[in-house]
C-alpha cells in the first residue's frame, strides 16, 4: 500500500507533540522530522533548571530510541533550505530532498534580538536552546554584572539562571514602565519589582538601550536617557520572532509582523501546509505558550487524519514561580470598570498582590492577578473557565479570612463539572485523572501524571490533581492511610480499637503485639494517651511512666532551666481565701513565682523536680488536686460569675462550669481541651473560643463546639440551642468521645472539624441525632470514667516505685541540680536564659 | 610510643535504681552524665546529660527509641534526638553529644570515664 508522507518541519515541543498525536491515531503516514538542532525535541520550559541542576537526559520529551520504534525518521542538525509547493518537496541542508503530501511547520520561534549598536559584541546572548545556554554557562565564569534586556516571562528566567550561575550582580532592563507588561498590571508589577529587589535583583524599569559599549567584548549598556549600566554579560530577551522564513520565501501568506496565518484547522494558504506553535499566527496572535501550542499540534494532527477538531482562542491564564516569586494571571486580568468590578488585595510587608475582576452583578469571575502567593490559582482558574457561582463576598477567596476553598477534602473540586481543564498544559481533565484513579487504579499524583500526563507540563496543577486523587479515592471507599511513625504502620483510630479489642494495657504490649523495633518519642506520648482515654488506669504505672511525654511523666510542667511548675485545679475559677492563703505559703516556703494563667487558675513556676511530691502533698491537705496543666487533657473550664452576682446573669455559669469540669477533670485526648461557661449572651468566659463552650439563655443552655484560640483563631459553631443542663451534658460526652476516637494526634477540635467530611451538620447528626447509634455507649464510658477519676498526684505521692522517679540524681537523692540559675525581676525569681554557646 | 588507655570504671547506681526503658542522671563531682536501661533492647547507654541545644540537664529525663536500628534519646524540652551509640544529633543541627560506655558487675552499673 502507498503510505502518505508527513514531512514535520521543526522537532520542538510542539513539533514532537504532533508526532505523539498522529502515531497515536494511525499508522498509515511516513513520518519524516527534520531538527535544526543537533539534539531531539526538550523541554523548553524548564530550560533554566538545565543551568542549576539538570542534565540534557532530564530535559528530553523522550527516549532516544522513540523515534525509530514508531518508524518515524528522524534528520537533527540538518535544518530544511526550501520548499517547493508545486512539485511539494522540501530539501535539506545535508541535501535531503523529500516529496510531501503534507507539510507540517513547527519552526517556533527565535529570540527578537533589537537593532542596537554594539549588539555582535562578545558577552552578548540570546536565551533560547540548550546551546545558548552552554555559551553562557562557559562565558559567565569570570562575569561580575550580568544583565538582562527584557522583564517580560523570559527575560526573568534568564535573570534567574545568571543568579543560578553565581554572577554576583544581576540586573533586569525593561522599555516598558513596568515588568511582565503583557501578564499583570501596574500593582502586581509593583509588588513583583519589590520581591525580585530583595532576592538581590535590580531592575531598571522605563529604560531603552541605546548602545553596547566595550572593546571587542561588552563593557556597559547605555539608554537613550543617556544613563549607562555597567555589564560584562548581556542576555537578550527582549521578545520572540516567529520563523517563518521558510513559508514567506514559498509564498504562503504570513502576518504584517511575522507569523505563518493559519485558520481554525491550522492548515496555511496553502490547504497542504500547516503550521502549529510559536510560528503560527492565529486571528492575529502568536501564542507564545506551550499549552495552546500543544493544542494546535492535536488539532493540525486531527485535520490530517480527517477528524473535525478545531482550534479556538485560547486561554492564555499562566502561573509561574520567577527567581522565587509566584505570577499567576488567568481569564481576562486587567478587564475594569464599566465592563467588571475589580478587588484588590495588597499587602506591601509580605508583598502580596492579589486582584479579582468580578462581573458587575457580582456573580462571576471574570480574571486577575496573583502576585506573591499564587496559592488560589488553580480554583479561581476553574471558576472562571467553568462559570462557576461566586459567593456572597467573593474577596474571601483571596483574603484566607476562611480555610481555603478545595481543602484536602476536595469540596471546592466536587463542584466542577468532568470536563474542566484541570492541566492545561496537556488538556487533561477533571473526568480523565478521576478516571484514572476509579479505573486505572492510579493512587497518587505521580502515577495519575504517568496515565494521563497531567502534571507533566508546568506543574502548576500538581497540588489540585493530588486532591482529585485523594476525592476520587474517597469516593470508592479507598482508605488513605495516615500512619502513625516507622513503628506503627496504623492510623491513630486503628491503634484505638486494637488496643480496645485485645486489651492491651501498657505501651511495651502495645509495641510487642501491634508495632515493630523500640519506638521513639511520637508513637510513645501517642499510645500512653490512647492507653489513657480506653483504660482510665494511673499513668505512671505498668511501666507505661516511660513512654509519657516528660510533662505527663513528672506531672508537671517542664520550664526554662528544667524546674517545673505547678497548677492545682481550681474548678470554674472559684476559690476559698483559705485556699489562697495555701497557695501563697507553698510558693513561699518553696521558693515559686506565681502567676495567675489565662484559664483562671494560679500557676507556681520553679519548683525542684526534688519538691515536686512535697509541694503537691502541701496542696493535697488542703483540698487541691491536680489541674492537669501538664496534659493533652481538659484544663480549665473558665466561668463569668453568672447568676449568683451579676445583674445581668441568666444562670448559675460558675456552678455548671464547676459540674463540667468535675465530670471531665483527667480525661486524656488526641490534644488539650479547653471549655467555658458564660452566664449570659455578654460571653465574659469567652466560650466561644473554646473546645466547647456553654452560654446561657433565656430557656436553657447553648452548646458551641470546636472553637480554638491559639494562633489560628476560630470561632465555636452552634451544636446545639436551649438545651437543659442534662442534655448538655450528654452532648458534651459524646462529642468527647467522638472527638478522643477518630481525630488525628495533636489535632484540636477545631481542626478536627475542619477536615470533617460534611462538617458542622454531620457532627451535630452524630452528636445530637445518634446518627452512628454510639451515643448511650459513649455516656456509659464517660459515666465510668468519671466515677473512677483519681488524682495522679495523690497517686503519685502515695506510690514509693512512683515517688522515687522524683530525684534529680540516681547517685545522690534529695541533692538538687546544681545548675539551675534564677534571677530576680519585681520582686519575683525567674529562669535564667537560654545559655547558648 | 605505645599509650594504653586506663579507664576509670564508676560506680553509678545499682540495677534496680535505673529506670527501665529510661533514663537516670548520675553525679560525677561537678559532672553530669545521664545513664538509660534501654531494658527492651537489653542495653546500656551512658551520655552526657546536657542538652546541646538550649544547654538544658535534660537528657536522663528524655525519652528513648530507636530510628531503624539505631537507638536514640529525645530531650524533653524540644525534641531534638540524638543517636545513644555515636551521640550524633539525628533531627540536625545540633552537636553531637558525649558517650560513655557502660558495664554491669555484680548488681551494680558503671560508667567507664576517660583518665
Amino acid at each position: 500500500m502507498d503510505k502518505k508522507t508527513i514531512v514535520v518541519i521543526g522537532n520542538g515541543m510542539v513539533g514532537h507533540r504532533f508526532c505523539e498525536k498522529i502515531v497515536g491515531k494511525t499508522d498509515k503516514f511516513n513520518i519524516m522530522v527534520f531538527g535544526d538542532e543537533p539534539r531531539r525535541a526538550y523541554d523548553r520550559v524548564h530550560l533554566s533548571d538545565y543551568v542549576k541542576k539538570k542534565d540534557v537526559d532530564d530535559l528530553y520529551l523522550c527516549k532516544s530510541d522513540w523515534y525509530v520504534r514508531q518508524n518515524i525518521k528522524l534528520y537533527l542538525n540538518d535544518p530544511v533550505k526550501s520548499i517547493n509547493r508545486t512539485t511539494k518537496t522540501i530539501q535539506s541542508s545535508n541535501g535531503v530532498v523529500i516529496e510531501y503530501d503534507f507539510l507540517v511547520l513547527a519552526t517556533g520561534s527565535k529570540a527578537f534580538v533589537p537593532n542596537i549598536p554594539g549588539v555582535e559584541k562578545e558577552g552578548v546572548f540570546v536565551y533560547r536552546t540548550i546551546e545558548d545556554l552552554d555559551l553562557i554557562k562557559s562565558y559567565s565564569v569570570s562575569v561580575h554584572q550580568g544583565v538582562v534586556l527584557g522583564g517580560g516571562l523570559l527575560g526573568l528566567e534568564a535573570a534567574k539562571a545568571m543568579m543560578d550561575l553565581g554572577i554576583p550582580s544581576v540586573a533586569v532592563i525593561e522599555a516598558a514602565p513596568r515588568l511582565m507588561p503583557r501578564q499583570i498590571d501596574r500593582g502586581g508589577s509593583e509588588i513583583l519589582r519589590r520581591r525580585l529587589e530583595q532576592f538581590g535583583l535590580s531592575v531598571y524599569a522605563d529604560r531603552r538601550a541605546y548602545r553596547i559599549e566595550g572593546d571587542g567584548s561588552i563593557r556597559e549598556l547605555r539608554f537613550d536617557d543617556g544613563s549607562v549600566i555597567k555589564a560584562d554579560m548581556l542576555i537578550i530577551s527582549a521578545g520572540i520572532c516567529p520563523r517563518d522564513e521558510l513559508a514567506r520565501e514559498c509564498g504562503i501568506d504570513v502576518g504584517e509582523r511575522g507569523g505563518i496565518v493559519v485558520d481554525e484547522y491550522m492548515q496555511t494558504s496553502d490547504p497542504s501546509v500547516f503550521a502549529i506553535g510559536e510560528c503560527a499566527l492565529f486571528e492575529d496572535t502568536i501564542y507564545g505558550l506551550v499549552a495552546p501550542g500543544y493544542e494546535m499540534a492535536d488539532v493540525a494532527a486531527a485535520r490530517i487524519c480527517e477528524e473535525g477538531k478545531i482550534f479556538r482562542r485560547f486561554d492564555m491564564s499562566t502561573r509561574l514561580k520567577l527567581v522565587g516569586v509566584e505570577v499567576a494571571s488567568f481569564g481576562d486580568p486587567f478587564m475594569e470598570a464599566p465592563y467588571a468590578r475589580t478587588i484588590v488585595f495588597e499587602d506591601k510587608n509580605d508583598g502580596i498582590y492579589k486582584r479579582l475582576n468580578v462581573s458587575n452583578d457580582g456573580k462571576y469571575l471574570l480574571g486577575g492577578i496573583l502576585v506573591g502567593d499564587a496559592r488560589d490559582y488553580n480554583l479561581l482558574l476553574q471558576t472562571v473557565n467553568n462559570r462557576l457561582e461566586l459567593p456572597d463576598s467573593p474577596g474571601d477567596l483571596i483574603m484566607h479570612t476562611k480555610e481555603p476553598i478545595g481543602t484536602a477534602d476536595g469540596a471546592g473540586l466536587s463542584a466542577l463539572p468532568d470536563n474542566a481543564l484541570i492541566c492545561s498544559c496537556e488538556g487533561v481533565t477533571k473526568g480523565e485523572i478521576c478516571r484514572a484513579v476509579m479505573e486505572a487504579g492510579c493512587e497518587n499524583a505521580d502515577s495519575v501524571r504517568q496515565c494521563t500526563k497531567a502534571g507533566s507540563g508546568c506543574g502548576g496543577c500538581i497540588p489540585m490533581v493530588k486532591d482529585l486523587v485523594v476525592a476520587a479515592m474517597k469516593q470508592q471507599g479507598k482508605y488513605i492511610r495516615n500512619v502513625v511513625c516507622e513503628h506503627f504502620s496504623l492510623s491513630r483510630q486503628e491503634l484505638y480499637d486494637l488496643i480496645k479489642i485485645h486489651r492491651l494495657e501498657s505501651y511495651n504490649e502495645v509495641l510487642d503485639a501491634l508495632g515493630q523495633g523500640d519506638g521513639c518519642e511520637v508513637c510513645k506520648p501517642l499510645i500512653s494517651s490512647l492507653l489513657a482515654s480506653i483504660w482510665n488506669d494511673m499513668i505512671l504505672r505498668k511501666g507505661n511512666d516511660t513512654a509519657q511525654d516528660s510533662n505527663d511523666r513528672f506531672l508537671a510542667n517542664i520550664q526554662k532551666g528544667g524546674t517545673y511548675s505547678v497548677v492545682p485545679r481550681i474548678p470554674g475559677g472559684e476559690i476559698t481565701p483559705d485556699r489562697l492563703v495555701v497557695i501563697g505559703e507553698v510558693a513561699k516556703k518553696y521558693g515559686l513565682y506565681t502567676k495567675i494563667t489565662g484559664a483562671q487558675r494560679i500557676d507556681m513556676f520553679g519548683a525542684y523536680l526534688d519538691d515536686l511530691p512535697l509541694i503537691w502533698e502541701e496542696l493535697i491537705a488542703a483540698g487541691f488536686e491536680s489541674g492537669h496543666a501538664y496534659g493533652k487533657a481538659l484544663r480549665t473550664v473558665k466561668s463569668c460569675v453568672g447568676s449568683t452576682w451579676c445583674r445581668f446573669g441568666l444562670h448559675d455559669s460558675v456552678s455548671f462550669a464547676i459540674q463540667i469540669e468535675e465530670r471531665y477533670r483527667g480525661l486524656r485526648a488526641p490534644h488539650k481541651i479547653k471549655s467555658a461557661v458564660s452566664g449570659c449572651i455578654r460571653e465574659c468566659a469567652e466560650a466561644q473560643s473554646k473546645d466547647f463552650g456553654i452560654i446561657a439563655t433565656e430557656k436553657g443552655w447553648n452548646l458551641y463546639v470546636c472553637g480554638n484560640g491559639g494562633s489560628k483563631p476560630q470561632h465555636a459553631l452552634l451544636l446545639a440551642a436551649d438545651v437543659d443542663s442534662e442534655t448538655c451534658i450528654r452532648y458534651i460526652d459524646r462529642f468527647l468521645m467522638f472527638y478522643i476516637r477518630t481525630a488525628d494526634p495533636l489535632t484540636r477540635t477545631a481542626t478536627w472539624l475542619n477536615k470533617m467530611e460534611g462538617g458542622i451538620e454531620y457532627l451535630r447528626n452524630v452528636v445530637v441525632n445518634d446518627s452512628l447509634g454510639m451515643a448511650a455507649q459513649w455516656e456509659a464510658e464517660m459515666e465510668d470514667r468519671a466515677r473512677d477519676y483519681r488524682c495522679e498526684w495523690k497517686a503519685a505521692v502515695e506510690d514509693p516505685e512512683i515517688r522515687k522517679r522524683f530525684s534529680h540524681f540516681v547517685n545522690a537523692p534529695g541533692e538538687k541540680d546544681p545548675t539551675v540559675k534564677f534571677e530576680e525581676m519585681r520582686g519575683q525569681k525567674r529562669a535564667a536564659d537560654w545559655t547558648l554557646i | 610510643m605505645e599509650t594504653i588507655a586506663t579507664t576509670e570504671w564508676l560506680a553509678a547506681c545499682r540495677v534496680e535504681d535505673a529506670v527501665k526503658n529510661g533514663g537516670v542522671c548520675v553525679r560525677h563531682g561537678n559532672e553530669q552524665i545521664a545513664l538509660f536501661y534501654f531494658t527492651r533492647r537489653n542495653e546500656w547507654y551512658a551520655t552526657q546529660n546536657e542538652c546541646p541545644h538550649r544547654r538544658q540537664m535534660a537528657l536522663s529525663r528524655g525519652m528513648l527509641g530507636s530510628v531503624g536500628e539505631e537507638p536514640k534519646i529525645a530531650c524533653p524540652f524540644h525534641k531534638k534526638t540524638f543517636s545513644l551509640s555515636s551521640g550524633e544529633c539525628l533531627s540536625g543541627g545540633e552537636c553531637a553529644i558525649k558517650t560513655y560506655p557502660v558495664k554491669v558487675e555484680n548488681g551494680l552499673v558503671y560508667i567507664g570515664l576517660d583518665d
